[in-house]
């Protein structure tokens, strides 16, 4: 076990070598810098650019110098957390970010908890109550959340939001507490908004996890294993969470390697639109202007996460299902 | 053992009528069924698939779907009470619940599927007491480990951590029956217990069945298809067909005086040992064989005069499978991999059919593949000659190759997955001519028509798709497959063993007759013996991956020489009250058993094949002589 977790560590570094590399040649692929692009917006406005300002940021970050070195001294930079300097915000990078990781962090917690805690119950009502009445509506619940996408969900209650209860339902927080340091006061404030992005983001998610669910059950439950298990004379219930659940778990838990990253870079639009202070809209913007190191922080950051997801739901799987841990196939 | 045994009996099924509803109407799954079961007596009920035999065995525990309708009573009596209606009980409420596994114990076919693949042996064999028994998990754990002691594992506390994928189909089933048993139930209810097993193994878990039954006084449920089965453990026998009881009563008069025309069907259509040169099986339905449709479509197989008579040679073939290492340790732990194909040889004569026979893990099937080029062997030669000259088999390229693909063709055991559902019936069957690039799209329709009259099918199935047949229409579907491009060498693995007795019959003169027909040869691979014995000209029987007797049938089957081949035979259990299973001997398994061998058959003595004469070779010690061999 200790081998084999060690060894995945171990070939992950390859791994992330090879996506930092792609990241920058991506984040290099367009023509110019930043700093051109800034000067031609500053001459169109007629204002005078600071040059000797722009020389010397040009020069800190090596501009002058081949790729390869600013390649290495972006990595280097990275490994004792120096994520660089985002031009536009005229701040380091980790400055910039800060807040809002966090703030995304914890939305994307909620709505992993959240789409659990309604997919489970749901799924397994659906797939126990097969063609009943109750998992026919169901169904229909979660295919208008599977076909519905999450900004117009939003669009939706925020219209309806401020014409039933003249509410805006926008942003994580109220705006006194945007810029304000961390207490009790903005925690709260935090609580009350965010349950709105939650179930906004988390419905497609969830809807799909209840079909998931439910067709997984459903193929388990058919399995020779279930009736042996009721011959021995255990009740249903307990059948059912002993058996069955526990094999349908897998999939949940080969799922984290995707959810991590979708969680953070797939709910930009729906965060753009309801103005949450998350990560989202900031890397759209960091994209559009060039500003490359806080882009390429935000997609580095990225990788990572995709990357020790596949590593926890690997080391959990195994932990879990004996056939991965022992090494060996269903041998005839 | 019988203080406190009243006369009544331990099950009466009366009048028993299930139906399930479909889409378009009911299917009458079993109609007024009336059976009993008598307290420490085996009652057999004997039926092949689609009779309804499982959903009476699922109806007496409250497994049945829940879209079954019944009528009737299930009447179990349980030692402290008057008989009970099982039928009335509400589904999975207290009152079955707590019949199930503390006083009825069922054992299901499947013993791959029926574990929990994520749960140790010892979890789910001690669940029943967790839930039946006041007990500390500590005395569980006792009783569970002598439980699996008693059906015969040595190290129970292993078999207690270990999961069901580490353990072999008959371990598996042993563990089975102590998870049936833990609870000492008055009634077990075995589906099938053996069908998936080898002959060996089955004899094996069947001695462990009759012994505990005896030992613990307990009624048995046994649902089987297999007479052979019955004749050696049932006191009574219960006939079923199509969901009605054909034949009812004690076994002897069963099996001395069968009534009912399809019971004798079913005897005669099993293949046994005695049956005269030239004798065939008589299946319940024949298929007749359309021989001008056959010449139509398939080609003959050309035997010149002068041809060389081995068809297929194989010389000194071996193949070892790397043995995935233990990742999860620390540590590699050192495999030592045992050879799968162990310098095996043996020649394959023009239109003859040679036996290949041997348990699970044998290599049989592996040699199957080396020759059908499915697998690489580490060493040896095959070579193949239908009279324009020797073609080496394993290292045949292009052009030479696609010609040889033509030449060898195979037939396999699963008729379900060896089809592909999304294709009809006429791809399947067109699909080798249109890879070999033979007639035009016309004329491959017409010899797949002919071919499909010729085997006593309908040429409109060419339109419909696999999953609408049975399991013999698919295997016959199969062969016509293997038909379609002409082949010398047809290899049959295991084709029968999937199938019900009177479907086998059937197949197996099916198979017979092309052979006749179109002078083809077969390696004809089999665990069944009394089906090699039907089928074969000579048998070479596998064990170990090697070779350890060949001869021709009569032989072979009359004086073996080799005591694994004396085993496979003692093991065999034959449809006839006068031949008994010798429980005392066939109990033991073959690793066992191998230890006790004389000391010529010792593996560590140098073995090689000894010549007895007239084809007949054993692999034993070369000090050996002949004498000693047959002792």
């Amino acid at each position: 076990m200790v081998r084999y977790i060690l060894r995945r560590v171990v070939t992950m570094i390859p791994t992330l070598i090879l996506i930092s590399m792609l990241v920058f040649i991506i984040i290099e692929l367009p023509p110019g810098d930043y700093f051109e692009s800034y000067v031609a917006e500053l001459q169109a406005l007629g204002e005078q650019a600071d040059l000797d300002e722009i020389e010397m940021l040009r020069d800190r970050y090596g501009f002058d110098q081949p790729q390869y070195v600013r390649y290495v001294r972006w990595v280097g930079g990275m490994l004792h957390g120096d994520f660089g300097y985002s031009f536009a915000y005229r701040l380091p990078v980790s400055d910039v970010v800060g807040d809002r990781l966090w703030l995304t962090f914890i939305l994307s917690f909620v709505t992993i908890i959240f789409t659990w805690a309604v997919a489970f119950p749901i799924g397994i009502y659906s797939a126990t109550h097969q063609y009943s009445w109750g998992d026919y509506g169901l169904t229909f619940l979660g295919l208008m959340g599977v076909a519905v996408p999450n900004f117009m969900l939003a669009l939706i209650m925020m219209y309806f939001a401020n014409v039933w209860f003249g509410l805006s339902i926008g942003n994580l927080m109220d705006s006194a507490y945007v810029d304000a340091p961390m207490n009790w006061d903005k925690v709260r404030s935090i609580l009350s908004h965010i349950w709105i992005p939650v179930v906004i983001i988390g419905m497609a998610g969830t809807a799909g996890m209840v079909r998931r669910l439910r067709a997984n059950l459903l193929d388990e439950l058919r399995k020779p294993y279930v009736a042996t298990a009721r011959a021995k004379g255990l009740s249903p219930g307990r059948v059912l969470r002993k058996y069955p659940l526990r094999m349908a778990l897998n999939f949940f838990i080969a799922d984290i390697g995707s959810i991590l990253p979708a969680m953070i870079s797939g709910a930009e639009v729906t965060a753009i639109v309801l103005s949450l202070e998350t990560t989202g809209p900031m890397l759209i913007r960091a994209l559009q202007s060039q500003d490359m190191y806080l882009a390429g922080s935000f997609l580095m950051f990225l990788a990572v996460l995709t990357v020790l997801g596949v590593l926890v739901s690997d080391i959990a799987l195994a932990l879990l299902d004996p056939r991965i841990r022992l090494g060996r196939g269903t041998a005839k | 053992m019988s203080t406190g045994r009243t006369d009544r009996d331990l099950l009466r099924i009366e009048e028993l009528n299930v139906s399930f509803s479909v889409q378009g109407g009911m299917i009458e799954a079993l109609r007024g069924v009336s059976l009993r079961v008598l307290p420490g007596k085996v009652t057999a009920l004997v039926g092949e698939s689609g009779s309804g035999k499982s959903v009476l065995g699922q109806m007496v525990m409250g497994l049945q779907p829940v879209s079954a309708k019944s009528s009737g009573r299930i009447l179990f009596s349980t030692p402290d009470a008057a008989p009970r209606d099982l039928l009335a009980m509400p589904r999975d409420g207290r009152a079955i619940r707590a019949i199930r596994g503390r006083h009825i114990g069922m054992i299901f076919q499947e013993p791959m599927t029926s574990f929990s693949a994520l749960h140790t042996i010892g979890d789910q064999v001690a669940e029943a007491l967790q839930v039946h028994t006041v007990k500390s998990s500590a005395e569980r754990r006792a009783v569970t480990e002598e439980m699996l002691g008693l059906v015969g594992f040595d190290d129970p506390a292993r078999i207690y951590r270990m999961y069901p994928f580490e353990l072999s189909g008959g371990m598996r089933q042993r563990a089975m029956i102590a998870m049936a048993l833990i609870c000492g139930p008055s009634l077990l209810i075995a589906d099938e217990p053996t069908t998936a097993l080898d002959v060996t193994i089955q004899a094996q878990i069947l001695t462990l069945l009759r012994d505990l039954q005896l030992r613990r006084d307990m009624g048995m449920l046994l649902i089987t298809h297999d007479l052979g089965v019955v004749a050696n453990v049932a006191d009574e026998v219960v006939v079923i067909y199509r969901g009605k009881i054909m034949e009812a009563g004690p076994v002897e008069a069963i099996f001395d005086n069968p009534q009912h025309a399809y019971l004798k069907g079913l005897m005669t259509a099993i293949p046994h040992f005695d049956m005269t040169p030239g004798e065939r099986l008589r299946p319940l339905r024949d298929i007749p064989l359309d021989r001008a449709r056959l010449h139509g479509a398939i080609t003959p197989v050309a035997r010149p005069a002068d041809a060389n008579p081995v068809l297929l040679s194989v010389r000194g073939l071996r193949k070892t499978f790397a043995v995935k290492q233990e990742q999860w340790a620390l540590r590699g732990k050192a495999v030592v991999a045992r050879p799968a194909v162990d310098d095996v040889s043996f020649d394959i004569l023009r239109g003859e059919c040679l036996g290949l026979v041997g348990e699970s893990g044998s290599g049989k099937t592996t040699v199957g593949k080396i020759l059908m080029r499915g697998l690489v062997p580490d060493t040896g030669t095959v070579t193949y000659d239908d009279g324009t000259g020797p073609v080496d088999v394993l290292r045949a390229k292009g052009e030479v190759l696609q010609r040889l693909r033509k030449r060898i063709q195979m037939v396999f055991q699963d008729p379900v997955s060896s089809l592909s559902p999304r294709m009809t019936v006429g791809n399947i069957l067109s699909e080798p001519l249109d890879i070999h690039s033979i007639g035009t799209p016309e004329s491959r329709r017409d010899a797949t028509a002919a071919l499909l009259e010729a085997i006593g099918m309908d040429r409109s199935v060419r339109n419909r798709y696999p999953h609408s047949f049975s399991g013999g229409q698919r295997q016959r579907i199969g062969i016509a497959r293997a038909l379609t491009l002409s082949p010398g060498l047809i290899i049959c693995d295991e084709p029968v063993s999937a199938l019900d007795v009177s479907v086998q019959a059937q197949i197996l003169n099916l198979l017979k007759d092309l052979q006749r027909d179109l002078g083809l040869t077969y390696l004809f691979i089999s665990h069944n013996l009394a089906v090699v014995d039907y089928m074969a000209d000579r048998v070479a029987v596998m064990w170990a991956g090697r070779i350890v007797e060949i001869a021709p049938r009569e032989v072979l089957m009359r004086a073996p020489v080799h005591p694994y081949t004396r085993a496979l035979l003692a093991a065999v259990p034959y449809p006839d009250l006068a031949r008994p299973l010798d429980f005392g001997t066939v109990g033991q398994s073959t690793a066992e058993a191998s230890a006790a061998w004389p000391q010529a058959f010792q593996p560590d003595t140098g073995l090689t094949p000894l010549d007895l004469g007239s084809g007949h070779h054993v692999l034993a010690n070369p000090a050996a002589d002949a004498a000693e061999l047959r002792a």
